[in-house]
């Protein structure tokens, strides 16, 4: 018995209906913790080299973590690996919210999908007992209503997670939905879920989980919510949750607008934390154990009809407010509602409309190619986008495929303000003067996320302050210098091994990132949870390890993959900031080299931003070193 | 002193539960818990808390009288209940439970190991 994890894998091969369960290998949890540590080490194993996303071969994998589940703060995170039809390479996202616990109290640590069903399915797991059903009725539904159907369905005490019709249809920037509105977002997980012909997977656990010493834990869990609650943030950053940092990213001029066109947008006010609560909340939403719930469920009343929805949190104020420029916190919540039912994630969702209106604006996509005029500030344009992305039709088809490929495709210059890397598209936070963030979405190993390091305090107010005590601050406003690009490549990767341990752990990051609950109360929780006596250190170079690998799994995946995969949009390196607090500033391309060189360094990799050898194998690494010379980085170059 | 709940202030992050589980039998499952919180969304979009006020339809409808009151607080008896579950049956707030791996009904204990977790201060003891 492994003390902290449920200790089966469940597998199940979709085409023959095969399920077989496993016990969770002891080496895997003790070199790779969980989690993103188990989806990567998974697809470097097991993912046929060349597979298409979006075919039988590619394998969707989901894992919780060691502390999932356990009495702590926030143990309710749940990880998602493919690889990714957006990129092509390692895939990885995750969601809060109450299924993985429940998944581990049925039994799994981890579940492994490979093939496809003959028909569109459902996955029913109640403790022992797995069952694929058809989806009958269920094909074509919105994630939300085919969540509320299942509740009624199959019992109010299932967790359910479901993919809409964008999933169904293949659209590479495809999530999953669960509880009505916690989704794994990024890099097209939902589509592969609905290449695999699932529709939703429901879960009812009513075990244990074993831990090492139960009382003890019970006992470091009720200190751990004692000292989150003695944070000040804990009453001053949790009633606007992740919404609340709208009006110092705007004060520091990192606010994307008008797809990336400025970084600053006078109308901040009415789409911020403060507007939520004024016009659009019921009720704090939060995810399991969770004693800081950023989530805001509310009503949003618009022209276009009211409805309720989760959100809008940071994100997508960021990209379906400021940067499709939806002035008014309500269409903001209404464009979100829209992008859940149809199974978009809202980030990437926000970058392609932007990107489309701003094709409009130019002439390079009209009315014929469109199917009609779309317009920035306009939420019936942007609902409009949003449907014909879910459905495949018209220009849908084309944006279904995300910026990176359908600007490739539209040429006339619209690759340089498409905003994404290697097919992701970018998140909320325009880094033209901030350039350790600017690397960090340069290498964050997914694409352009935000979720493996975050730095702006460090880039824009030269602080390692949490996130409370950014917001908190009274800094901002002015007018910004030059940052220069040298030296930031170190608290990138400091940030890089950080936040992803979290996702190894299964549990939150936001209490330690935004409040500054204290590491060491993880050392305790972890051992009492595992039995295992790791520091903080030790646990961050499992992290490390984690990092090296996903990197070596985009290597071998990606033809032609290297330093050309990791520059931002033209439009950062040659179009500076037009007003607010960054006016005048971009990173050029040389500063740029100098980003990747210092990383590079830093991160042992050659000159091209491939591991070496040695580098692997100093990570206990040394099988995915001797695969190397198979790598698909070696062929032919395909675009960055 | 009795259980009472502030619904409004709840977030639905269930703690409670596994907090009751842990105070009570120390093992790490919610499904052992003796009150529920059960989530109306997508409309209305708020919470519903079930827990017991110790109002003893366990004790009435118990064959053997294996539930009795002690300072305001209903227990069961484990060794003299023949776990025939009338009880969860006669439950009004549907807060009694049974599971497979008991031999006597889940019921609460006014431990106050839920009151004492919950982030939001949703629950609380006030006079009976």
């Amino acid at each position: 018995m492994l003390n902290g994890y449920a200790g089966t894998v469940l597998r199940i091969e979709l085409t023959g209906g095969r399920v077989e369960k496993q016990p969770l290998p002891e080496k895997l949890a003790e070199e790779f913790i969980g989690g993103r540590g188990f989806v990567a080490k998974m697809l470097f194993d097991e993912l046929p080299q060349g597979a298409d996303p979006l075919g039988p071969e590619n394998l969707f994998v989901m894992a919780s973590g060691p502390l999932s589940g356990h009495f702590l703060p926030a143990s309710g995170k749940t990880h998602f690996g493919c690889k990714s039809p957006a990129s092509g390479g390692y895939g990885d996202s995750n969601m809060g919210g109450h299924f993985g616990p429940a998944f581990k109290y049925a039994g799994y640590d981890m579940l492994v999908l490979t093939g496809r069903a003959p028909v569109p399915s459902l996955l029913v797991i109640e403790d022992d007992r797995v069952e694929i059903r058809p989806a009958a009725g269920y094909w074509g539904m919105g994630s939300i209503t085919a969540e509320a159907k299942l509740k009624k369905e199959l019992g109010e005490d299932f967790q359910i997670l479901t993919i809409g019709p964008a999933g169904e249809n293949g659209v590479v920037f495809a999530c999953i939905t669960h509880d009505f509105g916690r989704q794994a977002g990024r890099v097209g997980i939902g589509a592969v879920l609905g290449s695999k012909n699932i529709k939703a997977i429901a879960v009812k656990g009513t075990g244990d989980i074993p831990a090492s010493d139960v009382q003890g834990l019970f006992e470091e869990g009720k200190k751990a919510y004692t000292a989150v609650r003695a944070k000040p943030g804990f009453t001053g950053w949790t009633p606007e949750g992740t919404a609340g940092i709208t009006d110092w990213i705007n004060r520091v001029g990192a606010f994307p607008t008008r797809n990336f066109g400025t970084s600053y947008w006078e109308k901040h006010p009415d789409i911020n934390g403060a507007a939520i609560l004024r016009e659009l909340k019921i009720t704090d939403k939060g995810c399991y154990c969770c004693p800081t719930p950023c989530g805001k469920y509310g009503l949003a009343k618009t022209g276009l009809g009211d409805v309720y929805v989760e959100g809008p949190e940071f994100e997508t104020i960021a990209l379906l407010g400021s940067n499709c420029m939806l002035g008014d916190i309500a269409e903001v919540g209404y464009a979100n509602y829209v992008a859940d039912e149809l199974g978009v994630d809202t980030i990437s969702a926000g970058v392609v409309c932007s990107w489309a209106i701003e094709c409009y604006e130019k002439g390079i996509l009209d009315d014929a190619a469109m199917g009609r005029e779309v317009r920035f500030g306009d939420l019936a344009s942007v609902v409009y986008l949003l449907e014909q992305i879910a459905h495949r039709s018209g220009i849908g088809d084309l944006l279904a495929q995300g910026v990176r490929a359908a600007s490739q495709q539209t040429g006339r210059g619209s690759e340089s303000f498409a905003i994404q890397v290697k097919g992701l598209e970018w998140s909320g936070y325009e880094c033209r003067n901030a350039p350790g963030m600017m690397l960090a979405y340069m290498t964050s190993d997914i694409g352009a996320h935000h979720a493996r390091a975050w730095v702006l305090g460090h880039d824009l107010a030269g602080t390692a302050a949490n996130v409370h005590e950014l917001i908190a601050s009274s800094g901002g406003g002015e007018k910004l210098p030059k940052s220069a690009p040298q030296g930031r490549a170190q608290y990138v990767v400091d940030s890089q091994h950080t936040r992803p341990l979290f996702d190894l752990l299964g549990i939150c990051r936001l209490q330690y990132m935004e409040l500054g609950f204290e590491p060491e109360h993880y050392e305790r929780l972890f051992e009492k949870a595992t039995g295992r006596r790791m520091s903080w250190t030790e646990l961050l170079g499992v992290s490390e390890r984690v990092w090296q690998l996903t990197r070596s799994i985009s290597a071998r995946e990606i033809p032609g993959f290297g330093r050309a995969f990791d520059y931002p949009p033209e439009r950062f390196m040659t179009e500076p900031i037009p007003d607010g607090p960054n006016e005048g500033h971009c990173v050029t391309r040389e500063e740029v080299d100098i980003l990747l060189d210092e990383y590079y360094a830093i991160r042992g990799w050659d000159e091209n931003g491939i591991p070496t050898a040695e580098t692997l194998t100093r990570f206990g690494l040394a099988d995915v070193a001797g695969s190397m010379d198979g790598w698909a980085c070696h062929s032919g170059g395909a675009a960055s | 002193m009795r259980l009472t709940a502030i619904p409004e202030r709840c977030s639905g992050c269930t703690a409670c539960r596994l907090a009751c589980a842990l105070a009570n039998y120390g093992r790490v499952n919610p499904a052992l818990a003796a009150l529920t919180i059960r989530g109306r969304f997508p409309a209305p979009g708020t919470y519903e808390i079930a827990l017991c006020d110790q109002c003893g339809a366990c004790a009435e409808a118990c064959p053997v009288d294996a539930i009795a009151e002690e300072d305001g607080v209903y227990r069961v008896d484990e060794d003299a209940c023949i776990a025939c579950f009338e009880c969860v049956e006669a439950c009004p707030h549907g807060v009694m439970f049974a599971h497979p791996t008991l031999d006597a009904p889940i019921k609460c204990t006014l431990c106050e190991a839920c009151v004492e977790i919950c982030p939001r201060d949703a629950l609380a003891l006030v006079d009976a």
